[in-house]
């Protein structure tokens, strides 16, 4: 046998690829959301929160890898995808109707693409911010927003008082609903999860984790900007927060 | 019995290699009771009469059963009636939706490259069948046919899925232009019956192999092809066939053979 | 050399046991030779896709061609109703013999004894071959295979797949199919429509094919060649057969030599939907079974014929087929209650759109089913076909009473063939609805599915492998494509397009003369034929095919994809072919199973001619359809003996 068929050669089994790094990534996505929702607990709960990531390195590092790769594989599915469906349609039609096809499927390439550009900007600010800033600088140039190593808590809120840092996250956090809510019933379809008994759960799984996710997320600027959590004057310090030296175990 | 005088905007193409456009016809006193396929025909006749060439328009049984016919009306695959084919749209149906001006376009697919004007050709899905889209039996070796009582709902079932006219409404209408709907409604047939669980594996491997290789796009959920689909094929058998596809590639012994 | 006695060559003794001595009597060809004999299958329906499947998987060399763009599209697809077989598993007393016995009966004794007990012996391994291949045929809830009563017949023994029998029989020999050209031992030529048969010494050896994309005339040679190209309905232009389905391949092998048998028996369908205007292109059939919760009528007085029917009294409503034959009612064999529903309309009492003067449809009503049974029951035994009669003419059967009108449907006539399907041209066999076998002057409902899938599964692989071991290779005349034989075939298709392409006054569509020609055979060989009818159109088609000949146009390329050109073609060999069932029909001075004449009746009722016409008509071709010679096969009934039939 010359070559074999395998299945990350198939469609179809690049998009279960799709589907399993979909739901590493969204495994994620419900811990980071049930993270910053410390932040209505109070600054010191959120900080430690922060801290208590570090001194897990394990646990830290073997997300971080794991979502790397889970990135990697989603985008590279999707590229490889994505080329072969505009080839197998080369010649356009002069008049389309869709009949089935929502918002959300239809714009996957697009709101995919937005959310990688939005997590880029939210690395640089809170997790590289670490690396570029240092402690007092004034972070995006705006007065009064400084940045603070062992303050996540203030990088944070006082970050959401401001538009550009709460103008894309408020278009991040939608493009990631409208991906999840296809993607989610996507995933379901993707790996044959179906029986005629359960399938209309899997689009209400989709709809009330897209919204639940987008309203968690959306909660934390809108509670900043209307002020029901408010930076804290206290000051912390945190040695596993400070920049160097950074340690790869 | 009302009649209306319409404006057709029909592609013409003479050839697959041949970059086709629309050309502007007027369709007059085009009656109600007329199919879709009977309008066509009475243009044509009116081209003849002219000296032009008539449209070229695959068809033949006009009963919604053979598969043959397959046009894009206004954006619609087999025009806008539900679970309806080209041949069996009646005019009313356009009429009643107010329309004056239809835009007739084929098959759009790579894989499908169009013959003549409307005519596409479809061997992809003949391609697709001959990978594996069968149960291996001998002329004369069948048991009785009683012997193997099969549950209603599970024959059924297959007879739901079997229902597939092979038409191509599914890759027309999907954005991707994917073969998912036909290829998955042919393994689900074969798979869910007793006969056919011997080949079940081998099967789906081959035949999503071939589909891939045809070229056709892949399948993102959009579920455009069963609301196009004339016999009303559910995708939930596109997640069937993603499950044994899942299934067969990591569990079988040996690997196929990629197609070339 | 042909064989003009019209030998049936039918093996003798008990007749349960024949088929099984004629296989043990008869030649084998060795498995290694078998791939070094090409047979070309024309056809790729039941009969043909299942003898395609069927001889590939025994190894032979097959090239199988169709004019449709896949194998699948084939019209067998378009049946309905079921499949018959004679497996008793209603323990309802059918057997092999009873389903036979109906079979030479319904035939009004026309048809081979023989045949017809092969057919029903074979019926039942059909049923275990199509379940074996995944043919969702409906089950009942003990998972065991269900059936329903069809056409008349005391026992249950169809068996269906929803309405869609026909479709799933066909996906299921295309299936095996689909497998012997993945195993490279059948070639598909789909878009491909066979022109002419190429003849060499006495022997068929070939065919001569138009490729329908490209244009390209192209002869194929092999050892032997199988048509089962299905029946030629659309002589009459409007039929309920498919658009594309022709005579071309069975008329041109007629040409060639081969007798066409009892070209005049046509069956003609009550229950369709009637045509709507002149732009009407084909008739689409309603299943029978509507006639048993339906009531037929028509107006009593000519001057309602326009009202709306549910304005119209009890009073003046005529239930005819109730009134004429009280014993069955509406439900009289299709033959009977299409007649009738000519005679009213004749009458001047036909309702519907006025076409050419005329109304031609009759009510089918469910209003008293309905305050019977209630609208759910109705619903749901009849509700895809209330709902294919509401797609197609926007009425809603529920409300208001169907319109119905016979329509042209299946033809037994065929190209004669003997019991081993081989026609009268050696190495020419014929399977299918293209034969004349086995369905006598009358078919039943249900056995044209199973007559096509024991042809092709059955009986033709192993008849042709019969004569491939007598004929064997070292004794066969080596054929070549620059034999004469073969470039004469292809000059005369390209000389015979060509002159199509170019007529000398182009004035008309192929279409224009098809629904001129349909319109006489339709008028004068329809459901009633008289002599002065019968006369009339043997005087009108050579008119009309001269006509034809003189000013049918076709524009376009004739060396590509040109669907005039392909129409015209089919139409030139319907002008002949028409002519020839006329000269049948007037030959046959009787009245049995699909052919009525008005002269020969009692009580309004057929009357056969046992005496006289007790025999199958085989038309030898001799130039021109007028001049054809007709040969007389005699029919022998030993078990089933003939018998009037009566209604009333
Ligand atoms: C609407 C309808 C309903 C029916 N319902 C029933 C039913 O319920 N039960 C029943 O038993 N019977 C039924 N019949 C009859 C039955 O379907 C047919 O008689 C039968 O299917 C014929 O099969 P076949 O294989 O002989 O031919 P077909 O299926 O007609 O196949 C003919 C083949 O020949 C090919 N061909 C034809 N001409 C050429 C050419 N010139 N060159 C190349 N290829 C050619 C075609 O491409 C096709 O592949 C019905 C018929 C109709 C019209
Ligand atoms: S022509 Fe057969 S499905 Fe439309």
């Amino acid at each position: 046998m010359e070559r074999a068929l395998t299945l990350t050669k198939t469609t179809i089994g690049k998009k279960a690829i799709m589907a399993l790094s979909g739901v590493a990534m969204l495994g994620f996505v419900v811990g980071h959301l049930a993270g910053n929702l410390k932040v209505f607990s109070g600054p010191e709960a959120f900080n430690e929160y922060a801290v208590w990531l570090r001194t897990v390195p394990a646990l830290l590092w073997g997300t971080r890898l794991v979502l790397l790769a889970a990135v990697a594989a989603h985008m590279a599915s999707a590229f490889s995808l994505w080329s072969r469906n505009r080839g197998a349609r080369k010649n356009r039609y002069a008049k389309k109707k869709d009949l089935a096809t929502d918002y959300a499927a239809k714009t996957m390439y697009w709101s995919g693409p937005i959310l990688l550009f939005y997590i880029l900007f939210h690395l640089l600010h809170l997790t590289f911010g670490g690396m570029i800033w240092t402690d007092g600088a004034a972070l995006f140039g705006f007065e009064g927003y400084t940045w603070a190593h062992s303050n996540p808590y203030n990088n944070m809120v006082i970050g959401f008082t401001h538009w550009p840092v709460v103008v894309p996250y408020v278009l991040g956090v939608c493009a990631l609903g409208i991906h999840l809510f296809h993607g989610i019933w996507s995933a379901f379809q993707s790996m044959g999860a179906n029986h005629p008994r359960y399938n209309h759960l899997r689009r209400d799984l989709a709809i009330a984790l897209a919204v639940f996710l987008t309203l968690g997320f959306l909660s934390i600027p809108a509670a900043a900007m209307m002020g029901w959590i408010e930076p804290t004057t206290q000051t912390f310090y945190y040695p596993e927060l400070e920049p160097a030296p950074v340690t790869v175990p | 019995m009302k009649t209306k005088n319409l404006t057709l905007h029909v592609w013409r193409q003479r050839g697959p290699n041949d970059s086709g456009d629309f050309e502007r016809y007027v369709a007059k006193d085009v009656n109600e009771h007329m199919s879709f396929l009977e309008m066509l025909d009475v243009v044509n006749e009116d081209l003849l009469e002219n000296g032009d060439e008539p449209i070229a328009f695959d068809h033949d049984c006009r009963e919604g059963i053979c598969g043959m016919c397959g046009v894009v009306v206004n954006g619609y695959a087999h025009g806008p009636q539900e679970r309806t084919t080209a041949c069996q749209l009646h005019m009313r149906q356009i009429f009643e939706l107010g329309w004056d001006e239809l835009w007739i376009e084929p098959w759009r697919a790579t894989s499908f490259p169009v013959i003549k004007d409307l005519a596409v050709d479809r061997g992809a899905f003949d391609r697709i069948i001959q990978a594996g889209g069968y149960i291996s039996i001998r002329t004369g070796s069948a048991r009785d046919a009683n012997e193997t009582p099969i549950p209603k709902d599970v024959s059924d079932a297959a007879m739901d899925a079997a229902e597939c006219i092979g038409c191509g409404a599914c890759v027309a209408a999907c954005p991707n232009a994917s073969a998912s709907l036909f290829t998955a409604a042919k393994i689900s047939h074969l798979g869910l019956l007793p006969q056919g669980q011997a080949e079940r594996t081998d099967r789906v491997r081959k035949m999503v192999g071939q589909m891939d290789h045809e070229g056709f796009g892949s399948c993102t959920n959009h579920g455009e092809c069963e609301k196009a689909c004339p016999k009303g094929i559910s995708i939930d058998w596109i997640a069937r066939m993603n499950r044994d596809l899942l299934k067969a590639m990591t569990t079988s012994a040996d690997d196929i053979e990629e197609r070339d | 050399m042909a064989n003009t006695e019209l030998k049936s060559n039918e093996p003798t003794g008990p007749i349960e046991d024949r088929w099984r001595l004629h296989k043990q009597n008869s030649d084998l060809v060795a498995p290694h030779n078998r791939r070094k004999r090409t047979v070309i299958i024309v056809g790729s329906g039941l009969a043909g896709g299942a003898a395609a499947a069927t001889m590939g998987e025994l190894g032979y060399k097959v090239k199988c061609f169709c004019f449709q763009d896949s194998p699948r599209r084939a019209h067998s697809i378009a049946a309905q109703g079921g499949i018959n077989a004679a497996k008793n598993y209603q323990n309802d007393g059918d057997s092999v013999y009873r389903l036979f016995y109906d079979t030479v009966k319904g035939g009004d004794f026309r048809s081979r004894e023989s045949n017809v007990y092969r057919l029903a012996e074979l019926s039942v391994n059909i049923i275990d071959q199509a379940v074996s291949q995944g043919v969702p045929f409906a089950r009942e809830y003990g998972g065991l295979l269900a059936n329903r009563s069809f056409g008349g017949a005391l026992v249950s023994r169809t068996f269906y797949a929803r309405g869609q029998t026909g479709q799933q029989l066909l996906l299921g020999a295309y299936s095996a199919l689909a497998r012997q050209i993945e195993a490279g031992t059948v070639e598909m030529f789909p878009r491909h429509s066979m022109q002419d048969l190429i003849v060499h010494e006495g022997k068929a050896r070939g065919i001569v094919t138009r490729n329908l994309i490209n244009g390209k005339v192209e002869a194929h040679i092999a050892d032997v060649v199988i048509l089962a190209t299905g029946g030629y309905g659309n002589v009459f232009f409007l039929s309920t057969n498919a658009m594309g389905s022709n005579c071309t391949a069975i008329w041109q092998a007629h040409k060639r030599g081969a007798f066409f048998a009892n070209p005049c028996y046509t069956q003609i369908h009550p229950t369709c939907i009637p045509r709507s205007g002149e732009y009407q292109s084909k008739l689409t059939l309603m299943s029978e079974s509507l006639r048993n919760d339906g009531r037929v009528w028509v107006p009593r007085n000519k001057e309602d014929v326009t009202k709306d029917p549910k304005k119209i009294p009890e009073e003046d409503r005529y239930y005819y087929l109730e009134e004429r034959y009280p014993k069955f009612g509406n439900l009289v064999p299709r033959d009977v209650a299409s007649r009738n529903a000519m005679y009213v309309c004749d009458d001047g009492l036909g309702v519907g759109p006025e076409l050419d003067g005329e109304r031609r449809a009759v009510y089918l009503d469910f209003k008293s089913a309905i305050e019977r049974l209630g609208e759910d029951t109705i619903r749901e035994r009849y509700g895809n076909l209330f709902e294919m009669y509401e797609r197609i003419t926007g009425d809603d059967p529920y409300k208001t009473p169907m319109m119905i009108y016979p329509a042209t449907h299946y033809t037994m006539g065929g190209l004669w063939v003997d019991y081993n399907l081989q026609s009268t041209i050696d190495g020419l066999f014929v399977g299918g609805e293209a034969n004349f076998s086995d369905h006598g002057a009358n078919r039943l409902g249900a056995s044209a599915l199973m007559q096509g899938l024991a042809d092709g599964y059955f009986v033709l692989p192993f008849t042709v492998g019969d004569y491939l071991g007598r004929n064997r290779l070292k004794d066969q005349a080596p054929l070549e494509q620059d034999d004469k034989a073969v470039t004469d075939a292809v000059a005369g298709v390209e000389a015979k397009l060509k002159a199509l392409a170019n007529a000398p006054e182009p004035t008309h569509s192929p279409d224009y003369f098809h629904k001129k020609l349909g319109n006489i055979i339709w008028k004068y060989c329809g459901m009633a034929r008289t002599a002065e009818g019968l006369k009339k159109a043997i005087e009108e088609i050579p008119k009309l095919r001269e006509q034809f000949h003189r000013e049918v146009k076709v524009t376009g390329d004739t060396d590509g994809f040109n669907q005039t050109l392909v129409k015209a073609a089919r139409v030139a060999d319907f002008l002949e072919l028409g002519e020839l069932m006329c000269i049948d029909a007037l030959a046959r001075e009787e009245s049995c199973g699909g052919h009525f004449r008005e002269e020969h009746v009692i009580d309004m009722e057929a009357k056969r001619d046992d005496e006289h016409f007790q025999h199958v008509a085989a038309w030898e071709h001799q130039g021109e359809p007028s001049a054809a010679a007709l040969h007389k096969e005699p029919l022998e009934f030993e078990y089933v003996k003939p018998t009037q039939r009566s209604y009333k």
